[in-house]
């Protein structure tokens, strides 16, 4: 089905961090939690398009930079009572490396 | 398997319970209710407004049935729990439906007592407690024209307006010669009864009943002189008790309530008790916002948590009588040496009284203007020294230097919907009352989360705590409490502060591990204020975490609405050179800086400059000479001065050296805020000094030092602090005022609520009283200073933080 696309080594992007994929029309952050999960979204919040990589990550969650929504970085969705969803893409590990599709996973397709 | 939680009580407290376990613990209960009234749980204290047509019972639900089947909690209404197996661990109802439990919570409330007179089971004799017992008086006031209400505290005088509303004509019969006497004093009673009489409510004082006649219905209500007064419905509302009978006779142990210690537990450790069954440090409530504390810490508990104390509550009260504002906390008659502080106008019905002892607030009585009564609730509830502002206390708060948005909830409640009331957030009324009502919202936070209103400068705060008063009433948690920092922990800042020093924790996870965070990562409003008091605590030793830093201090530069960033270089005391001029302007032109700007600290800004450029403008501006001037950052911004006796004809002193001075001495140190100085050199003061967080003004003999003003949100004029006569002497005091609120302001209190907080009083006891004292804290932020006086600029110009400013490319496809 997808294709995916090598996007850096995992210890690239630092714990509880983030780095941004700089792209045509939206940019792509990647985030990383304490865990090493890593998430792909758009790097816009649903809110007034703040970049959502220069927030502050926990959890599996980010604070948006610009008014504080807290975006699930799993879903994309904002956290109650705030509603609103950015693009989410799906992303494996493999050997260390990271690994996205730029196919926007369904759910998010609001 | 899921343990099984059981609720007796479907009533306020016992919901709100509910409803804090479920955010703690969703998953660990399945949970079956009780409730003996055939409805939802609704808000029992807007009962009053529902006899008054005001509201409909609609509107005062707080949970519908939908809610319970949402929560898959099992909802069992108009059934009574006669029975507790505490040895088979199971309730019983009245119709035999037994059911287990491994937790329960009893909040069977209390019970309106009736007077047990002849009489006094008369059809039409009823009391106000339910909304059966509304039912009932609607239904009377359509019949009867003639109400009794006996009773002249706040529950009876609240039926009896509600029934006046309805346009029976209402004697309210007191006990005593003066109305509400747990809550007011007698010239307070006294406006409040002759407000009443004005709106055609009769009185009958110092009235004893003696029987309640009548044959099928109540006719009349005797008393003990013999006189009688004609009545087709009767109050009783004298008073209530805990209803504490299910729990007793299952052998729980009772006094005047339930007993629970201040884990709401009761003697069985399996059954909890919450709410006005209580009986707790040997107080029992009767209002909403002691039992909401008590809700959170039962639930705490439930969760298995188990971290949360209740200690009691200080309570204040408001009558819920449209158009009469009345307030009253804590002890309200003056005894022996206390003072009371009055101020009383009787042609504009008001009058206010503060009882102090030691100059602290012991209890307060307002009538007429309760604008304030929050205020000198906090001020109660803290303690605080009110020396300082004694004079003009009687005053209202904005007269102390709030310039804010002023007074009265009246006014605000007043307002069209359309009227903006959050102008950060472009948040009305309507919105705000809405949300209110419509979403069963009872504290700031609440609203603040759901319409964003006052979640962003504050400035609006009042404003939306006077309309969740005028909405709620006493639902209300204006309660001031000691606020935890976060949702991630129950522990206030100034706590976590601390036993971070006392315990000796150099690392946020030691923090967090210490005090029991309930999130191992913490969240974007504890990390930022962990990492500040660590950099404070342990200069020399604590290395800072920069995820925990909100981007503008991860970036050292401030974040711009379209993800770019602006970069204002340090200009010492706002005196710059032709020199240094022209390399600012020759690397605007060299990286196409797209707006420059001249901003209000006298540097300037270059806006609009790309994340991945921001190493290299910064490694030209350092080979140009400049520093960071943390433009971005919870730390000392800039010094503004004036030009000073080096050119002024009206100039006393060098203002410019004074001020380049102090920003050599300042730059680079964090703070729980941002910090702007001034030096003016002379009383005209053309630096504006008398609004920044601290300001030099100099005169002919010296140097006048004046602290906590602020020019933004609410306009605060300094305090004065003390006149110095050396450059010197105004170093070593700005070193240990900045130390000072350093160490002891929370993160993200700017200098003027500190400085209002503690007290002006404080700080010159601090640094002007105690010599040795004030040399320990310049001496501290001298220390601190060797550490953070190290251009965050340069280091990121030479390669630190790289991956920060760098984007990452998409390398290679893959099947």
């Amino acid at each position: 089905m997808s294709n995916w696309i090598e996007v850096c080594a995992l210890e690239e992007i630092p714990p509880m961090g983030a780095r941004v994929i700089e792209q045509m029309n939206c940019n792509i952050a990647l985030f990383r939690t304490r865990g090493d999960q890593v998430f792909a979204l758009n790097d816009r919040c649903p809110h007034k398009g703040g970049p959502l990589s220069q927030g502050i990550v926990f959890d599996t969650r980010v604070a948006c930079p610009m008014h504080d929504w807290i975006i699930d970085l799993a879903s994309g969705e904002a956290c109650g009572p705030d509603n609103g969803c950015t693009n989410t893409y799906p992303v494996k590990i493999e050997n260390g490396h990271v690994f996205i599709t730029l196919t926007e996973n369904a759910t998010a397709a609001a | 398997m899921k343990e099984k939680l059981v609720l007796i009580g479907n009533g306020m407290a016992g919901v709100r319970t509910l409803e804090e376990l479920l955010l703690l613990a969703p998953e660990k209960y399945d949970i079956t209710v009780f409730g003996a009234e055939p409805y939802g749980n609704y808000n029992r204290i807007l009962l009053s407004p529902v006899l008054a047509s005001e509201k409909t019972v609609d509107e005062i639900t707080l949970n519908d049935e939908q809610w319970y089947i949402d929560q898959n909690i099992t909802l069992h209404k108009g059934k009574n729990v006669t029975r507790i197996n505490r040895a088979q661990r199971k309730v019983i109802t009245g119709d035999d439906l037994e059911t287990g439990y491994d937790r329960l919570v009893i909040a069977t409330g209390s019970s309106p007592y009736i007077i047990p007179v002849p009489g006094h089971d008369l059809p039409g004799v009823i009391t106000f407690r339910d909304i059966a017992d509304v039912n009932a008086m609607l239904d009377a006031a359509r019949q009867f024209s003639n109400a009794v209400v006996i009773g002249g505290g706040l529950l009876g005088l609240e039926a009896a307006n509600g029934l006046m509303k309805q346009g029976m004509s209402v004697t309210v019969v007191h006990l005593l010669d003066s109305l509400m006497e747990r809550q007011l004093d007698k010239p307070a009673a006294t406006l409040l009864k002759t407000s009443l009489e004005q709106r055609g409510m009769h009185f009958l004082m110092e009235a004893q009943t003696k029987a309640i006649l009548g044959d099928n219905r109540v006719k009349a209500v005797q008393f003990v002189d013999g006189s009688e007064l004609p009545a087709d419905l009767v109050i009783m509302a004298v008073g209530i008790r805990p209803n504490f009978e299910l729990a007793k006779s299952a052998g729980l142990y009772c006094e005047h309530g339930i007993v629970v210690d201040d884990t709401m537990q009761t003697y069985d450790p399996r059954i909890y008790s919450i709410g006005e069954c209580v009986q707790h440090r040997n107080k029992c409530y009767g209002l909403v916002a002691p039992l909401f504390e008590q809700a959170k810490v039962a639930a705490n508990h439930l969760a298995h948590i188990g971290i949360s104390r209740y200690e009691g509550s200080i309570t204040s009260t408001k009558l819920k009588v449209t158009g009469i504002d009345l307030f009253s906390a804590g002890e309200f008659n003056e005894t022996e040496g206390d003072e009371a502080l009055v101020l009383q106008d009787p042609s504009q019905g008001t009058y206010k009284k503060l009882v102090i002892k030691d100059n602290k607030i012991k209890g307060a009585v307002l009538y007429g203007d309760t604008m304030d009564g929050t205020w000198y609730f906090q001020l109660m509830r803290d303690e605080t020294d009110i020396s300082d502002f004694r004079r003009t206390i009687l005053f209202a708060q904005h007269d102390l230097g709030d310039a804010g948005h002023g007074d009265e909830k009246t006014r605000v409640m007043s307002l069209p919907d359309n009227a903006e009331i959050c102008g950060c957030n472009g948040v009305c009324k309507g919105d705000i009352v809405n949300a209110i009502s419509q979403k069963g919202l009872f504290t700031l936070d609440d609203v603040r989360a759901h319409t964003k209103a006052s979640s962003s400068c504050g400035s609006c705060t009042g404003l939306v705590e006077a309309l969740l008063a005028g909405t709620v009433g006493d639902g209300f948690d204006a309660t001031p409490q000691k606020k935890s920092m976060c949702d991630c922990t129950t522990h206030a800042h100034d706590d976590v502060r601390k036993t971070l020093i006392e315990h000796n924790l150099k690392t946020i996870p030691e923090v967090m591990n210490f005090l029991e965070w309930k999130n191992p990562d913490g969240c974007n409003k504890c990390r930022p204020a962990l990492n500040f008091y660590l950099v404070v605590a342990w200069p020399d030793k604590y290395a800072d975490d920069y995820r925990s830093r909100f981007i503008n201090e991860r970036a050292h530069a401030n974040i711009q609405k379209d993800g770019t960033y602006s970069v204002v270089p340090r200009i010492f005391g706002g005196e710059t050179s032709a020199a240094q001029l022209k390399s600012l302007a020759e690397i605007a032109e060299k990286w196409d800086v797209p707006t420059v700007k001249f901003t209000g600290g006298q540097r300037i800004d270059m806006l609009g400059v790309k994340k991945e450029q921001l190493p290299g403008i910064w490694g030209d501006l350092s080979n140009a000479g400049f520093v960071s001037g943390h433009a971005y950052g919870k730390a000392l911004r800039t010094v503004k001065t004036c030009v000073g006796s080096q050119w002024c004809r009206f100039g006393t002193q060098d203002s410019t050296s004074m001020g380049i001075r102090l920003e050599e001495m300042t730059w680079g140190s964090w703070m729980p805020h941002k910090v702007k100085l001034a030096v003016s050199g002379c009383p005209r003061n053309c630096a504006e000094a008398t609004i920044k967080d601290l300001g030099v003004v100099a005169v002919d003999s010296g140097w006048e030092i004046h602290i906590g003003g602020n020019g933004g949100i609410k306009v605060r004029v300094t305090d004065f602090l003390i006149k110095v006569e050396t450059m010197d002497d105004v170093l070593e005091y700005t070193a240990a005022f900045l130390q000072l609120y350093r160490e002891q302001a929370r993160y993200l209190e700017r200098t003027a609520p500190w400085v209002e907080r503690v007290g002006p009083h404080y700080i010159k006891e601090q640094l002007v009283d105690n010599t040795e004292n004030r040399k320990v804290y310049a001496a501290r932020f001298h220390k601190s200073q060797k550490y953070s006086q190290d251009d965050p600029w340069k280091q990121r110009a030479e390669g630190e933080d790289a991956h920060e400013f760098t984007p990452l490319k998409l390398i290679k496809e893959v099947a």
